[in-house]
């Protein structure tokens, strides 16, 4: 965007929603780049204990977005990363109401404070593929500029859109400051604990009837991957992130050996909204709209200007198969065993069948190999 | 003559009478012959001549294929077991058709003429057939004779050459009946195997499905062969101007849209990959009511259509694929049967402008045969709006029968395609509302010329 000075990384980073899985590891990321002098983790929960030793390099503030105006100008932050973006409403954590005031009051308030803070060069915000939303006159595949035809019926994906105006405000105000939006497809890993590794990971998994979405995932390492390459080098705009390819839903459910049960589309939704009052599932509209819909986007922008591609969508999900192996039903080791005792037991069924009339002097029989009738005629010929 | 009478004087006959019968040998048998066996009575003295041939059956079958090799490969493999059923239960069977040939020489006259497709004469010529095995051993017999059964077989030859390449198929069914399974269960081992592993496929998610959701190897499995048998035995289609299409590259196929369902974009996909050297799929544009749908949905994606929107459709052809598009919509497949092959309104052009903007040629496409499928009559608009549809047809069978109102008549159809549009020298006038105005009823123009010249060509709509 400008000059020379924006090129060097810069010397302090300001990280929100460092008790969450995905703020933590990018703070302890760039608290190891020697590049950058200081990270300074901002968040008003304390990480839990497996997230606690990423944190030993970084400084954490326990405050909330409310405080953050003091914050950043106190410490010269040259760079805000904005990771504190809930997708799904935590039941043990204020549940809906919490997930808005932190999304969207939250951003607000974080965006204010760096619209303040004279020294600051450079906002990554992150955003979700959700901000397309869901119509069915809607592209296959979504570039960085489609619009949303209609505002989506998810709470995550309504706070996106809001989120993403806010951003839009604070490039209209601070047109100096390098703001790069990262609009991430739904990430998966092994380890990875997020509502759809979850859906994947149940051994039955509702789906819509007469549906078969478009999914695309992003790894966890390529996410962070693409967040640290925005804070230390720079990427201003809008990027999709997510793996190249496609899979179907009931492809997705098939490779990682579950078994979908396809229900319509109205009841989905009230069985969804009863197991979420009894605290069980956690299938929101948001899912539905996905499923439903289903959402590819371009990558093309992000591969171009980041110069690295995530890895395919049909590897991240191998990857998370890999690490969610006990409750799968129908493997494909089990599926190729099943083929096989299958087609054997046809095979002797049928020898049973023509070798009782048939004459009991032919001697290899059919049932072996393909190559049978060649080594007949072989015979033959001799 | 009695029978063993006339089998004494075989050896004689078979001088000339023999080769004949052998003749439709191959030939017969698209299906088993249903046995007709004979009573006990009647296999009694058949067997007795047989059994001095039993000895010479069994030389018979070494020799047989040595005979057979000279002919055909693939008939060898499966004669020898043919063969030995028909030593023991074909030659059962020869009396019935003995009886009549009693006099030796309508015998062989009879069987010779007797063509091969007719099922009624394959029972002439298939207990013709077990005479020679039976018979040709007996010449064998008495050496003396063995030159002169020699001299005719070279007729034979010929004629089973000539019938042997049509033989190739029907060979493992005519060795259904006799040698059990043994001989098909090849081939149904392999589709078995291969069925089953399809599915394993499946169930396991092994395939791959591009960004637009199509699925190429289940459509390739199940969707095209499907809709070929409507293309080809329902409205026995007839393609022209195939060669208008690219063997590869972007091409945007425009066409007239016509007949209630959208039937015509799946022939018209079908037709492109059944006459295609190349096989090319095309991806059609639906209207978003399509994809409203649940089931429909799904299904029109993984049969590689999309939402009509101009990003969809530039996407597709900067990917080098065969767009179709029907720019009437609605308007064109609901419009009345007196309207028929008169082209609606093409909307606002935007079709050209997506072409325009990719430098895609424009391939424009008229069919005919489908305005007949399902005749619109009439167009209860109240219930269709109540039902939230473009139109609600009432045809000559739709509400009055019920499900069945959903067969298509069966017409004839007729695809042709026009020469190529090129665009590319175009392409910075995608905006410009007068050169796609103007290029959009060039397109149009041209279908509807077309239109006229192939229903000149049809006479009758539901003929042939």
């Amino acid at each position: 965007m400008v000059s020379s000075e924006v090129a060097a990384p810069p010397r302090v980073v300001v990280v929100t929603g460092v008790s969450r899985f995905l703020g933590a590891r990018v703070a302890s990321r760039l608290a190891a780049d020697p590049r950058i002098e200081r990270v300074v983790g901002l968040d008003p929960h304390d990480p839990p204990p497996a997230l606690a030793g990423l944190l030993t390099d970084v400084e954490q503030i326990r405050a909330d977005a409310r405080a953050a105006t003091a914050a950043i100008a106190e410490l010269n932050a040259e760079a805000v990363v904005h990771l504190a973006v809930t997708s799904a409403p935590d039941p043990h954590h204020g549940g809906r109401a919490a997930m808005k005031e932190q999304n969207v009051i939250g951003t607000m308030q974080l965006l204010a404070a760096a619209q303040g803070a004279g020294r600051l060069r450079k906002l990554v915000v992150r955003s979700s593929t959700a901000a397309y939303g869901a119509s069915f006159r809607d592209p296959a595949v979504f570039t960085e500029d489609t619009e949303p035809r209609a505002v989506p019926r998810g709470s995550f994906a309504r706070d996106i859109l809001d989120i993403e105006g806010y951003v839009r405000g604070f490039r209209r105000r601070r047109p100096e400051v390098s703001a790069t939006v990262l609009r991430f497809a739904p990430f998966l890993s092994q380890t990875a604990e997020t509502t759809l590794t979850r859906y994947f990971s149940q051994p039955v998994v509702p789906t819509v009837l007469g549906r078969d979405a478009r999914l695309q995932f992003v790894h966890v390492d390529d996410a962070l991957e693409i967040l640290h390459r925005s804070v230390v080098e720079d990427h201003p705009g809008t990027f999709n992130v997510a793996g190249a390819g496609v899979l179907a839903l009931s492809q997705a459910v098939r490779r990682a050996g579950r078994i979908s049960v396809p229900l319509p589309e109205g009841t989905l939704s009230t069985v969804a909204a009863v197991a979420r009052n009894m605290g069980v599932g956690e299938i929101g509209l948001d899912q539905i709209d996905l499923f439903v819909h289903g959402r590819v986007v371009d990558t093309a922008k992000l591969v171009k200007e980041f110069g690295f591609a995530p890895r395919s969508t049909a590897a991240v999900f191998d990857d998370f198969i890999q690490g969610h192996r006990n409750g799968s039903s129908l493997t494909a080791d089990r599926l190729a065993a099943a083929e096989q005792a299958i087609l054997d037991s046809i095979r002797r069924v049928r020898a049973a069948a023509a070798g009782s009339p048939g004459d009991p002097g032919d001697p290899s029989g059919w049932a072996g190999s393909p190559g049978d009738p060649a080594d007949e005629r072989e015979a033959a010929k001799s | 003559m009695s029978e063993d009478e006339y089998h004494a004087g075989l050896p004689g006959h078979a001088d000339f009478i023999l080769p004949q019968p052998a003749a439709p040998k191959p030939l017969n048998g698209k299906r088993p012959i249903p046995m007709p066996d004979p009573p006990p009575a009647a296999r009694r003295p058949r067997r007795r001549p047989q059994a001095a041939a039993a000895a010479p059956t069994e030389k018979h079958e070494a020799a047989e294929p040595a005979s057979d090799d000279s002919h055909d490969g693939p008939p060898p493999a499966r004669k020898p077991t043919n063969r030995r059923r028909a030593a023991s239960g074909g030659s059962a069977r020869t009396p019935s058709t003995r009886k009549p040939a009693g006099t030796p020489e309508p015998a062989p006259a009879e069987p010779a003429p007797a063509e091969p497709a007719r099922s009624d004469s394959e029972a002439v010529p298939e207990s013709a057939q077990p005479e020679p095995d039976a018979i040709r051993p007996e010449p064998a017999q008495p050496e003396p004779v063995q030159p002169e059964a020699v001299q005719p077989e070279p007729e034979t030859r010929p004629e089973t050459v000539q019938a042997e390449p049509g033989v190739i198929r029907p060979e493992p069914a005519v060795v259904a009946e006799p040698g059990g399974e043994l001989h098909p269960v090849d081939v149904w081992d392999q589709r078995i195997a291969r069925g089953l592993a399809f599915l394993r496929r499946r169930l396991a998610g092994a395939y791959e499905v591009d960004e637009f959701g199509y699925d190429p190897e289940l459509t390739a499995a199940v969707f095209h062969p499907m809709l070929r048998v409507l293309y080809r035995d329902w409205f026995r289609t007839e393609v022209f101007g195939i060669e208008n299409v690219a063997d590869s590259g972007g091409g945007l196929v425009v066409g007239n849209h016509s007949g209630t369902l959208a039937l015509d974009a799946l022939m018209l996909t079908t037709a492109l990959r059944d006459q295609h050297p190349r096989e090319r799929h095309l991806r059609l544009l639906g209207a978003d009511l399509v994809f409203r749908m649940p089931v429909l949905s799904e299904l029109a994606r993984k049969a590689g259509a999309t939402v009509a929107c101009n990003p969809d459709a530039e996407r597709l052809m900067s990917d080098g694929e065969l767009v179709g598009v029907f720019p009437e919509g609605f308007k064109g497949i609901g419009k009345r049967y007196s309207e028929r092959y008169k082209l609606q309104r093409f909307g606002r052009g935007g079709f050209v402008s997506a072409a325009l903007r990719t430098g895609t040629p424009i391939v424009p496409v008229a069919i005919v045969g489908a305005e007949e499928i399902y005749p619109i009559l009439a167009d209860l608009k109240p219930l269709a709006r109540l039902l939230g549809i473009p139109y609600f047809p009432v045809t000559p069978t739709f509400p009055w029968l019920g499900p069945l109102g959903l067969v298509p008549l069966p017409s004839k159809w007729m695809i042709e395609f026009c020469p190529p549009i090129p665009t590319a020298h175009l392409t910075e006038y995608a905006d410009d509302p007068l050169v796609v105005y103007n290029l959009a009823d060039q397109v149009r123009e041209t279908i509807q010329a077309t239109l006229y010249s192939l229903l000149e060509k049809r006479p009758d709509p539901f003929g042939r």
